[in-house]
């Protein structure tokens, strides 16, 4: 992935063309994700609103290449997911997205820095150049002091913190979250959304947040997209957030 | 991902839940165990037996008869070649060609005969047998009371240690304690033995009708009639021989298949041209001057030759018999022993093998968020297969490794108790148990391999968990 350099604000970065997803539960199929038709630009922070089992956090698992769709397309930096061989696509998620879930996803018998360096074994960074990295990461995040405590030993929004340092060690252009304040409350939900936004402004980054609490999206997102029963029922701009928010070509820079 | 990154990870998690891991390790530990136990056994068993037969001399001989003597060992084996009334006469100067084979170190005459020995006036009848001053070496001789003969001509004998009881007029103990060769020794050592025994004289054609007649009555395997007449007398001597020697020999373990309890020495024993059993039916060599033999014994340099210095004899229109003939079905009996107790073995391994399959199933099962999230952050399916191969082979190694040392310590155990046992009963002490280099590293790669295709399930399908239910799973 050598894209990685400079990223283009307002070229397409996802393009979900008739997207589905449909499960079958014993004779009922349920339609996850039904004819979706999306486009998100690089750089954009978007954020996908819904009640639960609107089907948001399916699209999101579809663009993270968790999932694959039952017919249509998403098209990401220009591969076709859909296409992708199960190796390629576990190159995509090591190289191309980072992702934030809910409940923080650490690895409970690692330390902070073992779990933030993982995607980088999997990448086969050298071991010296992953120490730094790793260090440098959680530098950022604000957690360098507690690079060698393991998760439980940690609050909910240091987790997050640490979730969001893993996401980004492999430099994506590509940040999904999926309710990533959902378990924290206002105060460490705000700390976090800041650093995400940080991430979007600064290094460009295309954000895909998946939420509920429309108050949320409102203040960080630029973009509000709704979604009910796997349908694409609302596209709009954020007006609230657009004006507080410059959104301008910058260079990505290493996390 | 890197080896050294595998590694450290599986290691990391059989270290997570440590009581499950380590019991399912400790399971690998006793198939090994057992595994090695059972083979160690049989290997040893099998050194045991070799050992004795090797210090018995017999390993590096090879005895060669002439077909003309029907009474063969082995005679079922012997195909092909001169027939025996065309096949060649064993003597001194076929003794010397075969001497003079590659690997052989000597080839001498076998000379034993059953006669009358006087000590202190009192008869004792026993076998005679001749040795070549080799036998020195022989390990029979290492605990000898006395000195061996003096030169090969030496009017001298060794006598056995039952032999000496009998001459003491002590009747031998049977079992548990029986009587030490240097209590016995002094009072015979220097003493004189009166042997009488009868001589064979080659007799001039002419004075010869009556023995003569003797002879072709009861010759049987020669049958050949165009011998001009011979003869041969027999004379009644008696020969003054000097106890050198009192051995503790066990008369079954020594060279040749002929019990003797007394020895003489090898050029004394030829010159004085003793009456033997065969020279009835072979009278074409008893009547000639030159020494002609019943049997050979011909020693090799090393018992791999064996083989190759039976064939060439065999070439040469003899006879031969080695015991390796006779351990070649004794190999076969420990080969199938290694192969019953090495089945045995495995079966606690393939038990165990169970046991890791069980361990990674439930180990997936408890993992299966965490491999979701391995996934959501990029591992590939071998990333995840390779992670659950490296758990498997990293407990197939360390259970092999302590299967090993246990297996090695309960054989050590084994027999330091069989030893003890065995003193008690006034028995010499064995080491029946061998743990070979091959087997340490065979068991451990065999562990290693047992435990990888263990994981092959399990890892196949943790590399198949669909990421987006794993991480759904709490």
């Amino acid at each position: 992935m050598g894209t990685s350099g400079t990223i283009q604000n307002g070229s397409a970065a996802i393009r979900a063309e008739q997207l589905c997803r449909h499960y079958r539960m014993g004779d009922a199929v349920i339609r996850a994700v039904d004819g979706l038709n999306l486009q998100v630009r690089a750089g954009e922070f978007v954020a996908l609103l819904g009640s639960s089992g609107s089907g948001k956090s399916s699209v999101l698992n579809l663009i993270a290449g968790l999932d694959r769709p039952t017919s249509g397309s998403v098209v990401v930096h220009d591969r076709d997911l859909a296409k992708l061989s199960r190796e390629e696509l576990a190159g995509y998620r090591l190289r191309t997205v980072g992702m934030v879930f809910q409940s923080f996803n650490l690895i409970a018998s690692m330390t902070l820095a073992e779990n933030v360096e993982l995607p980088m074994r999997f990448a086969e960074v050298e071991r010296g150049k992953r120490d730094s990295l790793a260090r440098e990461a959680l530098a950022r995040v604000g957690l360098q002091e507690r690079m060698n405590h393991r998760p439980s030993e940690l609050s909910g929004g240091e987790q997050q913190r640490a979730a969001l340092a893993r996401a980004l060690i492999n430099r994506p252009q590509l940040l999904l979250a999926d309710e990533p304040t959902g378990n924290l409350d206002s105060r460490t939900g705000t700390e976090i959304m800041n650093m995400v936004r940080e991430f979007n402004q600064q290094l460009g980054m295309t954000v895909v947040m998946v939420t509920h609490e429309r108050a949320l999206a409102e203040r960080y997102a630029q973009r509000l997209i709704f979604l009910a029963d796997g349908k694409l029922v609302g596209d709009e701009a954020n007006s609230v957030a657009a004006s507080a928010v410059r959104v301008e070509p910058s260079e990505a820079v290493r996390p | 991902m890197k080896l050294p990154d595998l590694t450290e990870l599986a290691v990391r998690n059989l270290r997570e839940s440590l009581l499950r891991n380590s019991l399912t390790t400790v399971g690998i530990s006793v198939g090994v165990a057992s595994l090695v136990a059972m083979l160690s056994l049989g290997i040893g068993l099998q050194q045991l037996a070799s050992r004795r037969l090797m210090k018995s001399g017999l390993f590096d001989t090879v005895v060669v008869t002439s077909r003309r003597d029907l009474r063969n060992f082995g005679h079922e084996e012997e195909r092909g070649g001169p027939a025996p009334g065309e096949s060649r006469i064993l003597d001194e100067s076929t003794r010397q060609e075969i001497e003079h084979l590659p690997n052989v170190l000597e080839a001498y005459p076998d000379i034993r005969f059953i006669t009358e020995l006087r000590y202190e006036d009192k008869p004792h009848l026993t076998m005679i047998s001749a040795l070549p001053e080799s036998a020195k070496s022989n390990d029979a001789f290492e605990q000898m009371q006395g000195h061996f003969f003096s030169s090969d001509m030496a009017a001298e004998v060794v006598i056995q240690k039952a032999f000496a009881e009998e001459l003491l007029g002590k009747t031998p103990k049977s079992g548990l304690d029986e009587t030490d060769v240097a209590s016995l020794a002094p009072p015979l050592l220097g003493k004189e033995l009166v042997m009488r025994y009868a001589q064979r004289e080659a007799s001039p054609a002419s004075s010869s009708g009556a023995a003569k007649g003797a002879a072709k009555d009861t010759s049987v395997a020669s049958g050949d009639e165009n011998l001009a007449s011979v003869a041969y007398s027999v004379v009644s001597r008696e020969h003054k021989l000097k106890i050198v020697g009192v051995a503790d020999l066990d008369p079954e373990s020594m060279r040749g298949p002929t019990r003797a309890r007394v020895f003489l020495p090898l050029k004394l024993a030829e010159s004085l041209h003793v009456m033997q059993p065969t020279d009835l039916r072979e009278i074409s060599r008893a009547a000639t001057d030159q020494p002609a033999y019943s049997s050979i014994s011909v020693r090799v340099k090393n018992p791999s030759q064996i083989r190759s210095i039976e064939d060439a004899i065999k070439k040469m229109g003899f006879n031969t018999f080695s015991i390796l003939d006779a351990t070649r079905s004794l190999q076969q009996f420990f080969a199938v022993l290694d192969l019953f107790l090495g089945i045995f073995g495995s079966l606690a391994l393939a038990v165990a093998s169970i046991g890791i399959v069980n361990t990674l199933v439930m180990a997936i099962l408890e993992r299966r968020r965490e491999i979701g999230i391995m996934k959501a952050i990029g591992a590939s399916d071998g990333d995840v297969k390779k992670l659950f191969f490296a758990e498997a082979g990293a407990m197939g190694i360390l259970g092999g490794v302590v299967g090993v040392a246990l297996g090695w310590a309960i054989g050590q155990a084994i027999n330091l108790g069989t030893n003890i046992y065995l003193k008690r009963q006034a028995l010499p002490p064995e080491h029946f148990w061998a743990v070979p280099w091959w087997l340490v590293g065979a068991a451990i790669v065999f562990a290693f391999v047992v435990s990888l295709l263990s994981g092959l399930y399990p890892a196949g399908r943790a590399a198949r968990l669909d990421p987006v239910q794993a991480l759904r799973y709490e």
